[in-house]
């Protein structure tokens, strides 16, 4: 399978299980295109020669010649081998190695717009004791089997309102991993509110990322992100914010901001952070919510926000070319040390190697599935005891959904997030279509980036 | 030159020796292979 599409003056072909991108001339561009549609070469040769009237006898040998050995060294044209990896997935042995813990089901914002209901996960407030933060972590050792590599979210509501129980949990932790040949990496996701000095040292040196809640500027940040007293958060949580990611230095942290139906002009809400507030690591993410919701995005909305993603990844490269870059965390794709085949047949793990922990101990596949009863799958004292729906969870992969088998972004989303998909279908199985859009608009921005930078690397070598 | 082609992982190669597990949970896109084997 391929995929081809021009953007920004570019030809860009995917071969899609070879994951090779090829960058060609119009020759070239309309040539695959024949081939792809069941010309013989033959028939795509007298086809191109009356579409390109210019091209010499030399140029369409050489095309159909470049097409030939790409096609022989399995980088075109390549077939579907991996079907194989998902059927592998299912018969490992499960083991967790990442825990969503939820230290507190409150807030001290009152977003309308948040999935978890304020924190409270439309149940009760609660924090979680420094005993039960203690067990989930012996939880995660004894279930992890020989990985090493093990990570813990503070995660809520707001982490911070429990700030106590994060110290002491990463406290413990260290305190064991030598002696189980375990690496923890903790990462602090918060509104900003209770952002203190005490708690950007201590995030500075045990944390490994921290993920910063803002949406952008002031007014649209304002509109859903209040306090209790419905009084916009911005004036605070900016200033600490700031703070904190200058004490970071080269620390991994991102700015994490949600757009809805109220700002599909979202690309100036990032140039907003990045131009007037300095920060560099920046992701907007499309809000998820009931159809009916006020805020939620139209298909009408598309067409606009397509032409933002192709407006922010043209700025990006402008930004590169002038020496002060920011990332989007949608196009940081690693082309040369991405993700293997299962990974990218196996999707996030929820459910199977990722869960979240409530305040109480109680464990579900993520923190978007918390306090669903159909979806409790155990507790951190007695272990899991849904056998079977982690095994559901097993099988959530991109070989799983009829209708990914024609979609060129396959092996780039695998299969989309079941979290997502259980709210919009009904089904952890189905497909959430409206982020399916999105996310395939995204790769192509993404994967023409590549292309852009590739062809900069090649000027600068040029002069030099 | 019709057709340059960028420098991408091979998948073929991820298959025999990947799977390890060790790389954070996730976009899968931007994910980084822990498995310098693989």
């Amino acid at each position: 399978m391929i995929h081809q599409y021009k953007l920004n003056g570019y030809n860009i072909v995917l071969d899609v299980y070879s994951a090779s991108v090829h960058v060609t001339d119009d020759l070239a561009y309309d040539a695959i295109k024949l081939i792809d549609e069941g010309k013989s070469f033959e028939e795509a040769k007298k086809e191109l020669a009356k579409m390109h009237q210019d091209a010499t006898e030399e140029d369409l040998d050489d095309t159909f010649s470049d097409i030939q050995e790409l096609t022989d060294s399995g980088k075109l044209f390549t077939k579907d081998i991996y079907e194989k990896a998902a059927g592998y997935l299912k018969k490992q042995t499960t083991v967790v190695k990442a825990l969503c813990l939820l230290v507190a089901h409150t807030c001290n914002l009152n977003c309308s717009y948040c999935f978890a209901s304020q924190g409270k996960f439309k149940g009760d407030e609660g924090l979680m004791t420094f005993e039960t933060a203690k067990r989930a972590i012996d939880f995660l050792v004894e279930n992890s089997g020989n990985r090493r590599n093990l990570e813990v979210d503070f995660f809520g509501g707001e982490p911070l309102v429990n700030f106590d129980v994060c110290k002491k949990t990463v406290e413990y932790a260290r305190s064991i991993e030598k002696q189980h040949n375990k690496n923890f990496r903790f990462t602090l996701t918060t509104n900003g509110v209770n952002v203190t000095d005490e708690v950007i040292e201590w995030a500075n040196k045990e944390c490994y990322n921290v993920v910063l809640s803002l949406d952008g500027r002031k007014e649209v940040n304002d509109r859903f992100r209040v306090n209790r007293a419905g009084q916009g958060s911005y004036d605070r949580i900016v200033p600490n914010f700031q703070k904190f990611v200058e004490a970071r230095g080269d620390k991994n942290y991102y700015m994490r901001g949600t757009f809805s139906h109220f700002n599909t002009d979202f690309t100036k809400d990032i140039f907003h952070m990045a131009d007037d507030l300095g920060f560099t690591e920046l992701s907007m993410e499309p809000v998820v919510t009931e159809p009916s919701s006020p805020s939620a995005l139209t298909e009408e909305d598309l067409p606009v926000l397509y032409e933002q993603y192709e407006i922010l990844a043209k700025d990006m490269l402008r930004r590169e070319k002038d020496g002060k870059p920011i990332t989007f965390y949608h196009y940081m794709i690693d082309l040369e040390h991405g993700p293997c085949v299962y990974k990218r047949v196996s999707g996030c793990g929820s459910g199977t190697e990722y869960m979240a922990v409530t305040a109480w101990g109680d464990l579900y596949p993520c923190h978007q599935f918390v306090n669903d009863p159909e979806y409790k799958l155990g507790n951190v004292f007695d272990g899991v005891d849904r056998h079977d729906l982690v095994d559901t969870f097993k099988e959530c992969n991109v070989y799983s959904r009829p209708e990914c088998k024609e979609c060129w972004a396959r092996m780039y989303c695998a299969g989309g997030c079941s979290a997502n998909a259980l709210h919009a279908t009904g089904d952890i199985k189905g497909v959430y279509e409206y982020g399916c859009k999105l996310f395939r608009k995204r790769m192509e921005c993404a994967l023409m980036m590549k292309v852009a930078e590739a062809e900069m690397a090649q000027e600068q070598e040029n002069e030099a | 030159k019709h057709i340059i082609t960028l420098n991408t992982r091979d998948m073929k190669r991820s298959e025999e020796k990947g799977g390890c597990g060790e790389c954070q949970t996730s976009g899968i896109a931007n994910q980084q292979c822990e498995n310098k084997n693989a």
